[in-house]
This record gives structure tokens, sequence and C-alpha cells, in this order.
């Protein structure tokens, strides 16, 4: 038997915002619609920006990407910043726990010294990826247009700090906190002749002008082929020199891509589908940064797994996603 | 040897700024390119000091904690029917401006946090900038989720965001923050880090949120306890950015004492809503508007420009002005919506005696001798049936947007009027503050989307104000605007309460003609 408290009823004299109700009908909406839906201004700006005259302040032409309506890209996880910060702080309990397990076994003390120097010279330096990736998803956030790709940009963009600091924190868990082995990892970005095609590519993304190649270039494309040759691939090597308690430290950032990838692929495909001629622009960003990062990989993935497949596995799962998305046949 | 640990400072750097690098393969300068046409000389972004040190781990922890207790309040007042807890519905006016000029502001700060954010090339002040965007985007959302309930039960915040972009009234907040994003970088910062946040910040969000405390709204209230921790970061960035642009070269001083003088006399513009809110709209005070101002502004902003006299700062322009005008400027701008009641979408009231006491009381120098008798003659004049509304449109300050009756200062009988020409055309404005900041950017501020020019040139359907009111402002005529006595918010209040106002107000109601 369901027990039913008696409270007092008031009737209502509508159900939401006028403009939820002019989008889904009068009905009640949920909290992610009442928050997302309509919060930019669409209209009457006062100023061109100083910095941009060109352009409104808010303007769908700072990408050739063409939406009837760019709230269309709503997102599946329906993150709005409550539900947000409270999943990743889920997350953030499940590793957090996993890093104060690791120190307190004392686990670090006994990796082998190969792969110290591994994690050193390919983990930790993708921090400078991850940083590059929150400067994109950032740069998607401000030039964007409506709230609700907007929003997802920022908790993408600032999700990729979480996770260049989770890879900084494996560093200072090696190095005992000095920030040693940090700055050993930072030489390797800056000078190993492994990582300069990859450190090329990082800035030059960071000067593309369309927000949209920018979001297709860092969270479809090199995404991809970077969390699986990282995070899956490197993970087995080291596993395999005997640093599988690795796994333990990177554990969020796979959780991360499951969450992620959801929303990016929905989105992906709306855009796709929305017409022919936005597919064919998805599909010639992909091609150019597609090329663009397998090279600039080549001599990293050379150098850090044995694997002479383990490029075209990773492209082999991009080309997989790029069916599924529907950019590709 | 033993290596060093790393203390708290140093570690917080190396998770944040020590992610970036020198570029060797692009230039940098196409990577961040809007942070030198200011004339701003930034010589060593090392020296940033991070007004805080928080890392994505702690501060989703910190975060989702108070969301879930925020959601609980929520929940909890939806499911109680908390708005009949309100002190009387006249309350929730405040917060129809509040949702209407107020939250878009915070959507328009999580964008211009977001572009600086992106923008700057050190990485220690754009990561702050990160993490105030996210806080600016929270706020947005958790207000919009806060009035969602007062949404179902009172009209006028049903469209708030479609009002924004259109009506009159919010032309003047929103065109406040088109007018910092369209700045560059460094404007931005002065203008919402410092001089909003930091040196105004408290006249905004005390009153509302105090102002909430005291009448009895537990949504809003809760909402403003749960972000101080947020400001206070805000807060912390404001006072960086000022110094630290200061200390970076000499030459940024002119330019910064200019954007200084500027978005303070832009904010003092803006705030004359709370002035009138504070004063007027709340039926339990907080204090008056004079008292606030003295107290956040001519005290606190005093001892802060007293420290910033080192740098070679004085004063903002137009300080002696607001003196003057804190006496003023809540009565000049209630008055005004109470003539424009049929256009706006709130409910406008004339103060009860007891009020009308309280402001002889809180204004002893100005009340009684220059505003207290328009009161009395406008109850009179309800009284008979004949509650006014000015039919003409008024002309509106090109800078702040405001209609253009204030008074001169000295002269509370004379209407200000300032005016400019620029190109060939004539632009008017309400004060010498903002015919100053219109002459130092004649070609920004000549493209002012002035709501009554563009009611005027056909911009806004029509052919009468009556159809751009209801067609394209959306404003639910004879429901969110016009008088509050007679309006369905209270009717609807007397039905929940199951009482009757007292018998004066119902005698008003009855013979208002006016209303429908």
């Amino acid at each position: 038997m369901a027990l039913e408290i008696k409270t007092a009823t008031l009737q209502p004299i509508r159900n939401t915002f006028a403009n939820i109700e002019r989008r889904f009908g009068d009905k009640p909406a949920s909290r992610y619609q009442e928050a997302t839906y309509d919060l930019q201004a669409e209209t009457n700006y006062h100023y061109r920006p100083l910095w941009q005259p060109q352009h409104e302040l808010n303007d769908k032409s700072r990408t050739q990407i063409v939406m009837a309506d760019w709230y269309d890209l709503k997102d599946p996880r329906q993150f709005y910043y409550g539900t947000y910060v409270q999943q990743r702080a889920r997350h953030q309990e499940a590793a957090e726990t996993n890093y104060s397990f690791f120190e307190k076994r004392g686990l670090a003390e006994h990796l082998p010294e190969a792969v110290r120097a591994h994690l050193i010279s390919y983990l930790i330096p993708l921090r400078h990826v991850e940083h590059t990736a929150n400067l994109n998803n950032m740069y998607g956030c401000s030039f964007s247009y409506g709230a609700a790709i907007s929003q997802a940009l920022l908790y993408n963009g600032i999700d990729r700090l979480g996770n260049a600091q989770y890879l900084s924190k494996i560093g200072l868990i090696l190095d005992g906190n000095t920030g040693d082995s940090l700055a050993a990892a930072k030489q390797e970005w800056m000078q190993n002749p492994a990582w300069q095609a990859m450190r090329a590519l990082c800035e030059q993304m960071t000067t593309v002008e369309d927000w949209f190649e920018v979001f297709v270039a860092q969270d479809l494309v090199v995404d991809t082929l970077v969390f699986n040759l990282f995070y899956e691939q490197l993970d087995q090597k080291l596993a395999s020199m005997g640093g599988r308690d690795v796994a333990l430290l990177t554990e969020f950032m796979q959780v991360w891509t499951k969450d992620s990838s959801r929303w990016l692929d929905s989105v992906l495909k709306t855009v796709a589908s929305e017409s022919e001629d936005n597919r064919v622009l998805l599909a010639g960003w992909v091609k150019h940064w597609r090329e663009k990062t397998l090279h600039a990989l080549h001599p990293l993935v050379t150098a850090m797994l044995d694997d002479s497949e383990a490029l075209s596995i990773a492209d082999g799962l991009l080309e997989e996603r790029l069916k599924k998305i529907g950019i590709i046949q | 040897m033993v290596a060093k640990k790393l203390n708290l400072k140093d570690k917080y750097s190396l998770l944040t700024r020590d992610l970036d690098w020198d570029y060797d393969y692009a230039d940098r300068k196409e990577a961040f390119p809007y942070e030198d046409f200011e004339g701003i000389k930034i010589t060593d972004w090392s020296k940033w000091e991070d007004p805080f040190r928080l890392t994505m781990d702690s501060y989703w922890k910190y975060q989702a904690e108070k969301e879930k207790k925020l959601y609980a309040i929520f929940d909890a007042f939806a499911q109680n029917n908390g708005h009949l807890n309100v002190t009387d519905a006249r309350y929730v006016n405040a917060l129809k401006i509040f949702l209407t000029g107020v939250s878009p502001l915070e959507y328009q700060a999580y964008q211009g946090y977001a572009h600086v954010g992106r923008q700057f090339s050190g990485a220690g002040a754009r990561i702050a900038c990160q993490l105030q965007s996210i806080d600016e985007l929270r706020h947005v959302q958790t207000q919009i989720h806060a009035m969602s309930h007062y949404n179902k039960f009172f009209d006028g915040l049903q469209d708030w965001t479609h009002m924004h972009d259109r009506v009159w009234y919010l032309s003047v907040t929103k065109s406040f923050f088109d007018d910092a994003r369209s700045a560059g970088p460094f404007e931005f910062l002065i203008a919402i880090s410092f001089s909003f946040e930091y040196v105004l910040t408290n006249l905004l969000f005390v009153p509302f949120m105090s102002g909430a405390a005291h009448n009895g709204d537990m949504a809003t209230c809760t909402f403003g306890f749960s972000a101080q921790s947020d400001e206070a970061r805000h807060m912390t960035l404001g006072l960086e950015i000022i110094k630290f642009l200061l200390e970076q070269h000499e030459d940024n001083v002119p330019i910064v004492q200019k954007w200084i003088d500027k978005w303070f006399w832009r904010g003092t513009r803006l705030l004359s809503i709370v002035a009138m809110m504070m004063d007027y709209m709340l039926p339990n005070k907080v204090m008056s508007w004079k008292e606030a101002w003295e107290v956040y502004f001519e005290d606190a902003g005093g001892a802060l420009f007293k420290d910033l006299a080192r740098y070679g700062i004085r004063m903002p322009k137009f300080v002696e002005t607001t003196a003057k005008e804190k006496e003023h400027i809540s009565h000049q701008t209630w008055w005004i919506f109470y003539n424009y009641g049929h256009a706006a979408a709130f409910h406008t009231w004339i103060p009860s005696e007891e009020e009308l006491d309280w402001l002889s009381e809180k204004y002893p120098d100005t009340f009684d001798k220059y505003y207290r008798p328009r009161w009395e003659l406008a109850r009179e004049m309800e009284e008979r049936g004949e509650r006014f509304y000015t039919q003409e449109l008024p002309q509106l300050c090109t800078t702040c947007q405001i209609p253009m009756a204030f008074t001169e200062m000295d002269d509370p009988t004379m209407i200000s009027y300032r005016a400019s020409d620029y190109e060939g055309e004539k632009y008017h404005f309400c004060s010498d503050g903002c015919k100053h900041i219109f002459d130092q950017e004649p070609e920004k501020f000549s493209q002012s989307w002035l709501p009554v020019n563009q009611i005027y040139q056909g911009n806004c359907g029509g052919p009468g104000v009556e159809d751009v009111l209801r067609d394209y402002y959306k404003i639910n005529l004879g429901h969110d605007n016009m008088d509050f006595n007679g309006s369905p918010d209270e009717q609807r209040w007397n039905a929940w309460k199951g009482t009757e106002k007292d018998a004066k107000n119902k005698d008003a109601k009855d013979k208002d003609k006016d209303v429908a």
C-alpha cells in the first residue's frame, strides 16, 4: 500500500516558461529544458565587438555549419550545471579512492623503472594535449551559438582541465610531490623528437578560426585516436611491462571518454543529418585532420608501442565511429 | 639528498599554468589575437598571482555538495507552495525584474568569461576566468530553477528571455553587458570583475538576496547563500586583475583609470533599478538605497580607492554627483515606472501611508520636499479613479538607455538634458557621466539599439504602442502590466490567503477604471 501524504494543492496558472511552452507544448518541463533553451540573446545587440567587428556578439556565421535551430544540439546526458557537477563529483570520488589506495599501498615504488620512464616520456606529457583540448573546447564554448552546445562545450573544456590535472597528479605521485617528473615530462614534450609533430598539431589547432572545425579536429579526430592509443593500447603495454596498477590512475579518463562520447556522437549525428552541406563539410574537415593527426602520431606511437599495427587499430576505430555518426559511408 | 616538496602555491601552478608552453610551430599571436589592441602592456604573465587555488577535483566536490543542498530546498519549496510565505504579492515584482533583467546578464557573464578564459595568453588568468565562467552559468541556471515555481503562480516571469532582447527598460541592463562583452578582454575584466563584482556587487547582490530573506522568499534567499562563496572568488579575481594591470606597466594606469571612470558610472546607472527595488518594491525593507550606497560604496569603496592611490588611481569621475544622487535616484526611477506601468511586465503601485512615512524618515532632506507630494497627488487621483499612465514614449539616454527623466542633482525640479553631435547626428544624455562616456567612444555608442527609436522606425511591429507591447514584447496585457491594485496577481494572492487587503486599497481597486 502506498502511503500518501496530503499536501495542499494550488492550481498553477502555467506549467512552464513561455519559450519552453512554444517549443514543447503546455506541459511541465524538465530542469534541463528550463535551464538550456533560449538562454542566449538572439537579436537586437547594441554594439559590434571591438575585437571582431565583422560579427555580432552572438553570431551563427562564426562557423560554416548551418543549423535551422542550434538548440537541436541537445545533450543526451541532460547536463545543466547542477547535474554536471554532481556527475563529475561521483567520478571524482572514485578517482580519489583509487589515487589514495595507490599512494597508501606505495604502489609507485613497486613500478619497474622502465614503466616509470615510459610514464614520464609518454603518458604524463599527454597533459599538454589535454590542455590544448581545454583551449579548443573553450573556443567552441565562447564562439558557438545557443546555450545547448555552448554549455556542453564548457563542461568538456573544464573536464579537460580536470584530465590534465589527473595526469599531472600521476607525475606528482611518481616523484613524491617534488614536481621533478612533471619537469622531465615537459622536457619530453618540448624536446623529444617523437612528440614534436604532435606538439605542432596542438599549436596549430589553436589557430584555426572556424569553431566547429576546431571541435571536429579536437573532440572527434584527435580524441578518438589519442584515447585509444593512450588509455587502451598503452594501458596494455604498461600491464605487460609490470605496470598494470597504473590503470587505477587512468580510470577517470576512461569513464570520462564513455560519458563524453555519448554526447559527441549525438551532436555530430544531428549536424551531419541536418543537411548534405553539413555532412560534406564535416567529411572534409575529418579528412584533413585525420591525415594530419595520423602523421603527427606516427613517430610517437612507434616509440611508445611495439605494435606496428597500433596506429591502424586506432584509425580503424575512428573509421567505424565516422560511419556510425554518418559522416562517411 | 631528498628533493624539496612543493608548497601549495607551486603545486597549483604546476597543475594549471605549467600545462601551457612556449609555441615553436605556430604563431602564438594568432592563437591569442586580442591582447594588444587596447593598448595594455603585459610584460610578464608569470607575475599573475592566482586569486584562488581550486583544482577541478575539489571544485566538482564542493560545488556538487552545494547543488545537492540547494536543489533539496528548491524541491521542498515547490512541494510546500513556498511562494505563499512571501510578505505579500507585491514582493514578487522584484523577482520579475531580477529574472528578466539580471539573470540574462549572468548568462552574458558566462559567455564573457568563457571568451577571456580562452583568449588570455596567460594560463593562470585564463583558468581563473574559466572557473568564473562556469560559476556564472551556475548562477543563471539556479536562478531560473529558483524562479521556476514563482512562474507557475505569478504573471510577468514567463517570457523573460524573449523580453530581455526587446523590452525598453531591459535594454538598460542588456546594453550594459553588451558593452562589456564587446570591449577588449582587459576592459571586460575591469568592467565586470573589478568595477562591478568588486566595487559594486554588494549593491546588487546584497539588496536582492537580503530582500528575499526579509520577505520570506526561501528559494531566492537560499540561492543567494549558495552563490556567496562563488562571489567571494569572483571578487578576488577583480582585485587581482587591477593590481596585475597596474603593476605590469605604468602606461596601463591612465587606460585603467579611464575604464574605471566609465564603468563606475555605467554601474551606478544600472543600479538605479536596484535603488527603486529597495526603497519601493520590498514590503519589508532591508535598508534604504541611500544607506546602502553609504555603507557599500562610500565606506567600502572609499577605503579601496585609498589603497589604489599608490598606483596613481583616483576616485572615479563623477563620484561627487553620486553623493547627491543617492537622495533622489530611487524616487525618480520608481516614478518613471509608475508613469509607464502600462508598458512594463511588472506591477507598480503607490507606497502605502506607512511606506511614505518610512521614506520621509530615511530621506529627511529630499522626500517630503520633492517626492511625497507627488505620491500624495497620485493617490488622490487614483482614489478618484484617475490612475494615470503617460502615453507618449519617452526620449532615452543614448548611453544608459534610461528614459530622460532624471533631474539636475542641484535642482530636482529641472530635468537634466545633455547632448553631443557626432557625424551630423544629435545624441541625448541624462547626465554628464553618460555624455562623457559617449564622447570617449562615439563610434561605439552611436550604435545603441534604443528601444523607443526602434519603435518609431517601425522595427518592433505596431502600428500602435499596444501592438508593440502585445506582439513584439509578448507582454500579456491586463495580466503582466498595469497597477498592482486589481491585478490578477493580487486577486489570486487574496484568494490563496483567504484575505482581503485593507479597506483603503480595496476601495481604490474598485474605483480604478484604467485596469483591464
